[in-house]
């Protein structure tokens, strides 16, 4: 089977519930979770994030990650064809289970930032064995 | 007076002003719309910015002739067997995309830079396509 021809995936906006101070477009970053026993994942593509401003916080139940653009480089050049928007990234997400929040990794690559939650102790899915009925 | 924070809001009022700009005048081809590219003058020069997350530089051809500018490639995500998804949204798959642009370019010039997911092309303009100033006699 031949692989499947990439699309281009518009950039979602932040629904921002309350006005911030700064006018900027904020974008939410395109994102993938999957879990096993041990821990969550989160991957987040933030294009243009370089891992030193990459902001990660989880704060009662929710993770928050924050991705600011050097938009510096932009100085000089003046558009004359787009295609798409840039700005900084923001995105939350509601954790699942009791996340270990003294092992939280993070890994960043080609603008690929990939957060790894360990579960505690006491979430992680306990393996209850049934036995055979005592008469 | 200048402000800083203003100037992001600036840039991106700027480039959605250029979304379905004629400058190119249709002269993109390629098989698909991947990726998204942002075209920018600096001086005589233009710079081609795209955005491709999460693709390995290996992965990744750029081939110029005459006035056309080749980007192919593909993106590769492999996660671990027997995990729970919960959610999936970036994509992965190959791309062949090709930017024509309307001047002569010193081909053997292309620099491209690969930083963040970020690929820049910096492509400079021909000699021979730069206008010549005519000077005038008394």
């Amino acid at each position: 089977m031949s692989p499947q021809e990439l699309q281009v995936q518009g950039k979602r906006e932040v629904e921002k519930k309350q006005e911030s101070t700064i006018p900027a477009r904020l974008f939410m970053p395109t994102a993938d979770i999957f879990e096993d026993d041990n821990a969550l994942t989160v991957v987040l593509e933030m294009p243009g994030v370089d891992k030193s401003q990459v902001d990660i916080n989880v704060e009662a139940g929710l993770l928050n990650v924050d991705g600011r653009l050097d938009f510096s480089k932009y100085e000089g050049m003046q558009p004359v064809y787009t295609e798409y928007n840039i700005g900084h990234y923001r995105r939350s997400f509601l954790l699942p289970s009791k996340i270990d929040q003294n092992r939280i990794g993070a890994d960043m690559k080609d603008g690929v930032l990939t957060i790894s939650l360990p579960k505690a102790e006491q979430a992680k899915p306990r393996r209850i064995s049934v036995n055979r009925a005592a008469r | 007076m200048y402000h800083p924070l203003d100037a992001l809001f600036d840039l991106q009022r700027a480039l959605e002003a250029r979304l379905d700009s004629d400058w190119l005048r249709g002269a993109t081809a390629g098989t698909g719309a991947f990726p998204a590219i942002n075209v920018f003058q600096q001086g005589d020069n233009l710079v081609a910015i795209l955005e491709v997350p999460g693709i390995d530089k290996a992965d990744l051809e750029i081939q110029a002739k005459d006035n056309a500018i080749r980007i192919s490639g593909r993106k590769i995500i492999a996660y671990p067997e027997g995990v729970s998804v919960h959610r999936r949204e970036r994509l992965t798959g190959t791309f062949d995309r090709t930017l024509t642009v309307p001047m002569q370019i010193d081909a053997e010039g292309i620099k491209a830079e690969y930083r963040d997911g970020v690929l820049a092309l910096f492509i400079p303009r021909a000699e021979a396509d730069k206008p010549r100033t005519i000077r005038i006699n008394s």
